[in-house]
């Protein structure tokens, strides 16, 4: 079996971003219940890029949900940029999920919001930005992303890569320390969901951001540093990528 | 706009927002949200109206205290008076005079063969029983047998009679096998039962209800000395008179009592509550349909924003924010409306309807509640948003 265990990873002089060890999870209770994670150990260090490979129902879902702080941590224990989450009640999880960047697999902006407004939504849940300071931090975030035009159109008028790409600008414009993406080019076709993702590796890089993705797109492999794949609920291989 | 509600709200108003993007689905709720408005003000503007008119001939009293029957719960109703109760009073200390009156109703039939209900006040004309200038002054034209006057403001008269009969043409008519001439007019305004008012002489009076005994009047207008607090009056006659056949209240307590009846056993008034409680229902229901479908429409983007790490009270602002602006935009155009029917609905009806400033304030206020209401069960939706679900 082609597996190289975590271990083998040279130890990080700083504490990793994510930390996962002995983390199991399982959906329903009693007799019903069906186990959907088993022992799983993962440490991911900061600025990182590490993609997640499966096929659906091996639950790499699941794990990024965890990690997302999307779930209760059942069993085992996700440290989250030195903070343990099992235990932790809602309203940790709650302050802990602003300090990540969410990337959906649609891009969930909202309709009825421009381009800018949108990404003020992803400042507004972070207090301190000065009011006046916003609109021009959203637009500069924006204009990286090579939407400077672009700011006052609704997401309607935008095409697939452009929608996607104000969704990465209200994903960094928290400046977080971790971003978790679902399947971010799932609705792109290649050429625009190459450019997203090297556009949001450039960008996390510059910042010193952890990214941890889950993605079929087997087109985006080479922009990884490392490439974990998880079958039945196990992670079955972690290997780094050449020249990342 | 959008400015406005920023500085208002301190963040975006998503709410506004979102319903200006959806133009259709506004135009229907703000629609809905007029409708039940002015369904509410046209109700309050009838039971305003109701109010009104059962206060019209108390104001016109020439009296601080009403002696009727202990039976009568309106003017019209109740047993007639022993003539006793007059002389009883006028003996009261505190008492500065007392007049009986005779109050019936009768039909006057219209040329055309239509007939319009007259309520009669039989006075005696030798003292003041209304406050009323024009009818103290023409008291002595009531002293000649079948004259009468007429209130100007009787609904369905021909055109131009009163102008002639002020200007000295009486005007004729057959009731009750005798005729009638109308020498004169006064004010008082017609109500939801009687089209106007006739005021006669009791000896007239007597004539045209040939049934009534001379002994019985119905009411006794009582004015107290000046100086003398009414309420100790009251109390003085109440303890003369007798609580069997005969109650004694100041004219402000007879027609709260009048207006209490009328609205809560009249079916009529009980019908204009009603049409005000349908009014509510209707614009909680548009209102909680629209705010619901809207967040069921948007519940991928609030699953979205509790990912990113909004809390329950974000989503609930959004919401009422929604709410407040249907219930302030919707209620503009029902106020205007309202106020173009209640002109017609004067005009057509003669009825004293209109818009005291209190009933908008009170509508508003009532309209921002029934929002938040509907926006709070719309809410329960939310719960629905479950980020988990997004990945």
């Amino acid at each position: 079996m082609d597996m190289t265990l975590a271990a083998d990873i040279p130890p990080a002089t700083v504490e990793p971003s994510i930390a996962v060890s002995r983390l199991n999870h399982w959906f329903g209770a009693g007799d019903a219940a069906k186990q959907a994670l088993f022992d799983i150990d993962l440490a991911v260090s900061p600025g990182e890029l590490v993609i997640l490979m499966g096929a659906s129902g091996s639950g790499k879902t699941t794990l990024l949900t965890l990690i997302g702080c999307l779930r209760e941590v059942q069993d085992g224990s996700v440290r989250l940029l030195g903070r343990e989450l099992r235990g932790a009640s809602p309203e940790q999880l709650v302050a802990s999920r602003r300090r990540l960047g969410f990337i959906f697999q649609a891009h969930n902006l909202h309709n009825s919001l421009t381009a800018l407004q949108n990404v003020r939504l992803g400042l507004d849940v972070h207090p301190g930005v000065p009011e006046k300071a916003r609109d021009a931090a959203c637009a500069h975030v924006l204009g990286l992303l090579g939407l400077g035009a672009r700011l006052s159109y609704l997401p309607a008028n935008l095409s697939g890569g452009q929608r996607q790409r104000v969704a990465i600008a209200r994903a960094l414009v928290g400046n977080p320390e971790i971003i978790v993406a679902d399947e971010p080019t799932a609705a792109l076709d290649k050429e625009s969901g190459y450019d997203v993702v090297a556009l949001l590796r450039r960008l996390a890089r510059e910042r010193g951001t952890t990214i941890l993705m889950v993605t079929h797109d087997n087109r985006i492999l080479d922009l990884a540093d490392r490439i974990l794949t998880m079958q039945d609920g196990r992670i079955v291989s972690d290997r780094r990528v050449a020249g990342a | 706009m959008t400015r406005l509600l920023q500085r208002l709200l301190g963040r975006l108003p998503i709410g506004w927002l979102q319903l200006t993007h959806n133009r259709t689905r506004l135009a229907a709720a703000l629609a809905g949200v007029a409708f039940a408005n002015i369904l509410i003000f046209v109700q309050l503007g009838f039971l305003g109206a109701l109010l009104d008119s059962i206060a019209l001939p108390y104001r016109a009293m020439d009296a601080d205290i009403l002696v009727s029957a202990s039976d009568a719960n309106t003017l019209e109703d109740g047993s007639p008076l022993p003539r006793q109760r007059l002389f009883q009073a006028l003996a009261t200390p505190g008492v500065a005079g007392a007049t009986a009156v005779y109050f019936s109703r009768l039909d006057w039939k219209q040329p055309d063969g239509t007939i319009r209900v007259l309520d009669v006040f039989g006075i005696d004309p030798a003292s003041r029983a209304f406050a009323s200038p024009a009818i103290n002054r023409q008291l002595d034209r009531l002293k000649i047998s079948d004259t009468a006057l007429i209130d100007r403001a009787t609904r369905n008269v021909p055109t131009g009679l009163f102008p002639a009969i002020d200007a000295g043409n009486p005007y004729t008519f057959e009731v009750n096998n005798r005729t009638i001439t109308v020498v004169g007019t006064f004010d008082i305004g017609g109500g939801f039962t009687a089209d106007g008012y006739l005021v006669v002489s009791d000896q007239t009076f007597l004539r045209l209800f040939p049934r009534r005994a001379s002994g019985a009047p119905n009411l006794v207008f009582v004015r107290a000395d000046r100086g003398v607090p009414v309420a100790e009056v009251v109390e003085r006659l109440r303890a003369r008179l007798p609580a069997a056949d005969t109650a004694v209240r100041t004219i402000a307590a007879a027609t709260a009592s009048d207006q209490r009846f009328q609205t809560t056993q009249r079916p009529i008034g009980i019908v204009f509550g009603f049409g005000i409680g349908i009014g509510v229902l209707v614009g909680i229901i548009i209102v909680y349909q629209v705010l619901s479908s809207d967040v069921a429409d948007h519940l991928r983007e609030y699953a979205t924003f509790k990912a990113i790490g909004y809390r329950r009270g974000f989503f609930l602002g959004i919401v009422f924010e929604e709410a407040m602006v249907l219930a302030v935009l919707g209620f503009i155009p029902g106020l205007l409306i309202a106020l173009v029917l209640y002109q017609a609905i004067a005009a057509a009806t003669g009825l004293p309807i209109a818009m005291p400033l209190s009933r908008p304030a009170g509508v508003l206020l009532g309209t921002l509640l029934m929002c938040a209401a509907s926006g709070m069960v719309a809410t329960r939706r939310l719960e629905r948003a479950d980020p988990a679900d997004l990945f």
